[in-house]
């Protein structure tokens, strides 16, 4: 959490470029298109993985279907993570905007984890709670 | 709080927020949080009154056990109106957009909310939603109950399911804006020297329950958009025909409405803990107890959604770890019961009208609160799942503690909102009338529920007459109850006493400014000293039997 | 510079303030966002794990390298936004318009290839509800498995509301080019081009999302 701000009027004067800190370390053109390539490459290679038939190559369809599920989502999230820490500059501004962006996967987890435990334990034979 | 004291007499010249613009332009393009705050107090005192006509529809079908009155058709359709009407258009959008809108930036010392254009739009929006439902209750009525189970309200209800399938998603971001606005003004907009454990405990409730809105009205969007997909297209996700699953429905919607149960009652909490502290002139017993206990219940809400669902076909062991949860929601809760207790404990306990509507949220909420614990407890909602006794407990924490929060707010805050003092003698008589009729209408409630008499139906056998018959009467009180501020706060706008700054004699940046405030709050921005609820800093002058708050 | 200075509202008391609260008051939005969509995952997660082979099967519709070639048009709409985001920082009109012209361009062709695609499951009745022929039998007849139709639900569903979110996008672009070149933005106050940037990279990242969700899960059946 910000510690409190001291805003008043005679203050304006001293910080009205409000650029001026972040041109130091703030991103860069450079910077921008080394992610664009990234993201690109990602997205081919993601095409190209989900084209292999995992259940084939290990020979078990269980362990198939979890390593094209863990190769796609773990692509879509670092391209997702290299998006929001380098295009939406979440690596420049202060902590508490990190804070809300870890409080969305929180909140997000909740709705899917809790409900998916429900689908996953669900009870078809209720004899075991009857006797 | 010790800031600057301006001479009282000087600022009553003074133009407020009231008479500096007075067409009616300016009133619907206003940016000013406080005019937007009255805004919405007009529509909700509004959209409450359609919401009371159902009620007293429901009552009267309910005096006999025949179902006379109203066909069981009208009849789905009132209980329908009365909580669509009540939930998502009065008691959501109550304490924090009329309340919260009007004073939370008075309390940080801020000029305006961080967005006003954006405040001024959550109202229309607000609106466009209310309308939609509004037409969608005249024009053919909805038959699903508030909330809006499928497979009936997608595939075989006849009623206005769309329409009002829109108002709720269409209100839904009045409330979500409304969340982003109270959270950047707490983090970005307070005071100099007003740090995080010095605000007051209504910001923090109001932050909280800002983060509910944003973090849980969205869900209930998305669920509106899917079942108005699945009623109108058959898209199947709700449809055991199609290979959906209704109970997934009741999963999205909890996983929203029953946080949306926090956001009617955090910010009323709010509200009691003000009036507790200024009527018993004593610094909050435990405030940062009190303060954190407002964050744990607005993320332990969103942890207790499936309690709802313990007679559906969800998992009995998600149902374990959902009931386990609930049964926490309540330590939270009474450390806040525990601490207003204690800090009305040697205090000078003054019996004004605000605090007796305090006093009434702490005894209903109470037993709100506790009953609900039976409810968590899965064997017990097994017998108890869609009786009265459901009924009656919601209405003890949504009506007990949301409304009694939100009319002790009201009466605490009129003197600032108007400049105007109400009378003593009127306001609590209501106060008694609410009490008094509320308990008679909701307690027989616990009984029939328990004896089982199932909610929703218009009819009912014989030997549940007498109870009935009490609840409605008790009905009848609570409606003089509420009819009642309407006369006498109406009145004392015309007639009423001037008010003075601080006829409280409370601390709080909202009384350091005149009453009604200036346009923009504060002639210069307030520097804060010390903690919250610091009595001993106000000046003498400022004592409540100096400044008339005896009338 | 005179308009710049008007561009401080009268209840801040500095840029710095200012912009510090809009780039929170845009976060709080996007995670209201996030969980607008979390509805349609959750959604997703529990009729894919009860269908995983219907699901595979009906992916296996859409065509992967119309939405791989898709993805990359997002992915460039997203650079040329995050560079006219930083024109704008260095009062580079001219430069921040044509970053913007790009984004729109890009945003478009991204729109009109899924209107294309669109069009193809209209064509397939691959619509729930709508035109939905191809969702009961495949072209030899045979009745397709629980589950299938629920997929292009979700597919229509998810994809129906991320467009929704560009084509909001796309006028909020629009104007700010407009009022770039009219010298409404400086290095000192750019904070609408920012937070619409934010607001653009969060769609892509819904996109980045969906694209193996709806797409690939059925390309290794294709493959066979």
């Amino acid at each position: 959490m910000s510690a409190p701000t001291h805003h008043t009027k005679a203050v304006v004067a001293h910080t009205h470029p409000e650029a001026a800190d972040h041109e130091h370390h703030g991103p860069t053109v450079k910077m921008y298109i080394a992610i664009f390539l990234a993201l690109c490459v990602l997205t081919i290679v993601t095409v190209v993985t989900a084209k292999i038939d995992f259940a084939h190559v290990l020979n078990n369809q269980a362990m198939g279907d979890l390593a094209s599920n863990v190769v796609a989502l773990g692509i879509a999230c670092t391209k997702a993570t290299l998006v929001i820490l380098f295009f939406m500059h979440v690596k420049y501004e202060n902590k508490l905007v990190g804070l809300a962006v870890v409080a969305s996967v929180i909140w997000l987890s909740f709705l899917l984890l809790i409900t998916t435990s429900d689908y996953m334990t669900r009870v078809t034979d209720w004899h075991l709670f009857t006797k | 709080m010790s800031t600057p004291h301006h001479d009282a007499s000087h600022h009553e010249e003074e133009e407020n927020y009231l008479t500096h613009e007075t067409t009616i332009q300016s009133w619907l393009l206003t940016k000013d949080h406080k005019r937007i705050a009255l805004l919405y107090l007009l529509s909700i005192t509004v959209f409450f009154t359609i919401g009371g006509f159902f009620a007293s529809l429901i009552r009267i079908e309910l005096l006999t056990p025949a179902g006379d009155f109203l066909t069981s058709e009208l009849y789905n359709q009132a209980f329908t109106s009365h909580g669509v009407m009540m939930i998502f258009f009065f008691l959501i959008p109550a304490v924090p957009a009329v309340l919260g809108n009007f004073v939370l930036p008075l309390m940080v010392g801020a000029k305006d909310l961080a967005f006003p254009r954006i405040n001024l739009a959550s109202w229309y929006i607000f609106m466009a939603g209310a309308s939609c439902a509004v037409l969608a209750v005249l024009s053919g009525g909805l038959d699903t109950g508030w909330t809006m189970y499928p497979p009936y309200s997608s595939t075989y209800s006849q009623s206005r399911v769309t329409l009002a399938v829109l108002g709720v998603f269409i209100a839904g971001f009045a409330s979500i804006l409304t969340g982003v606005n109270f959270i950047a003004t707490v983090h970005r907009m307070r005071a100099p020297g007003l740090t995080w454990f010095r605000l007051p405990l209504f910001v923090w409730a109001n932050y909280a329950t800002s983060l509910v809105m944003v973090l849980g009205t969205p869900v209930i969007a998305i669920t509106m958009v899917l079942l108005g997909l699945e009623h109108v297209f058959g898209f199947g996700f709700f449809d055991p025909a199609k290979g959906g699953d209704p109970v997934l429905f009741q999963h999205l919607f909890w996983f929203y409405s029953h946080p949306a149960v926090y956001i009617m009652i955090l910010p009323a909490m709010g509200v009691i803990s003000e009036i507790i502290s200024t009527f018993s002139r004593q610094k909050l017993f435990g405030y940062s107890f009190v303060a954190m206990s407002s964050l744990a219940i607005a993320i332990l809400g969103f942890l207790v959604w499936g309690h709802h669902m313990f007679t559906t076909s969800q998992s009995p062991y998600t149902g374990i770890l959902f009931s386990a949860l609930t049964f926490l929601v309540a330590i939270p809760s009474a450390i806040k019961a525990f601490n207003w207790t204690a800090t009305l404990y040697k205090g000078s306990v003054v019996w004004e009208t605000p605090m007796l509507f305090a006093f009434g949220f702490m005894g209903l909420f109470l037993i709100g609160g506790l009953t609900g614990l039976f409810l968590a407890t899965m064997g017990m909602d097994i017998h108890l799942q869609d009786t009265y006794f459901v009924v009656a407990h919601f209405h003890y924490v949504m009506v007990g503690g949301g409304v009694m929060g939100y009319m002790g707010g009201i009466h605490f805050w009129w003197p600032k909102i108007t400049g105007k003092m109400y009378s003593q003698f009127w306001s609590k008589l209501s106060a008694l009338f609410i009490f008094a009729g509320f308990n008679f209408t909701f307690f027989p409630q616990f009984i029939l529920g328990y004896m089982g008499m199932p909610r929703r139906y218009h009819s009912y056998p014989d030997e549940w007459q007498v109870l009935n018959v009490m609840s409605t009467m008790g009905a009848s009180i609570l409606a003089i109850g509420y009819i009642l501020p309407g006369i006498y706060l109406a009145h004392s706008i015309f007639f009423g006493k001037k008010a003075p700054r601080n006829p409280w004699g409370a601390t709080g940046l909202e009384w350091q400014t005149s009453s009604p405030p200036p346009p923009h709050n504060f002639h210069e921005t307030p520097i804060v000293t010390t903690e919250a609820y610091d009595y001993q800093s106000l000046p003498l002058s400022e004592t409540p039997e100096k400044e008339g708050g005896h009338v | 510079m005179s308009s710049v200075a008007t561009s401080l509202q009268h209840h801040f008391a500095d840029f710095k303030q200012q912009k510090e609260t809009a780039v929170l008051g845009m976060w709080s939005f996007l995670i209201q966002e996030v969980m607008f969509f979390g509805g349609l995952f959750l959604t997703y997660v529990v009729y894919r794990s009860q269908y995983p082979g219907a699901f595979a099967l009906a992916s296996a519709q859409l065509n992967v390298n119309l939405g791989g070639a898709n993805t990359i048009v997002l992915i460039c709409s997203s650079l040329t936004m995050a560079m006219a985001v930083h024109a704008a920082s260095k009062g580079n009109r001219a430069g921040m318009a044509g970053w913007l012209l790009l984004t729109i361009m890009f945003g478009s062709i991204f729109l009109g290839v899924k209107v294309f695609e669109y069009k193809e499951k209209w064509d397939h009745g691959l619509i729930p509800g709508i035109q939905d022929f191809g969702l009961k039998f495949d072209h030899e007849g045979v009745p397709r498995p629980t589950g299938f139709a629920l997929y292009f639900a979700l597919y229509f569903a998810m994809t129906g509301l991320h467009a929704v979110h560009m084509i909001i996008g796309i006028p909020l672009l629009l104007n700010l080019a407009i009022n770039g070149l009219r010298g409404k933005y400086g290095p000192h106050y750019y904070t609408p081009v920012e937070m619409t940037g934010l607001y653009w990279h969060f769609v892509d990242i819904v996109w980045i999302f969906l694209f193996p969700l709806l797409y690939l899960i059925g390309a290794h059946v294709g493959a066979h």
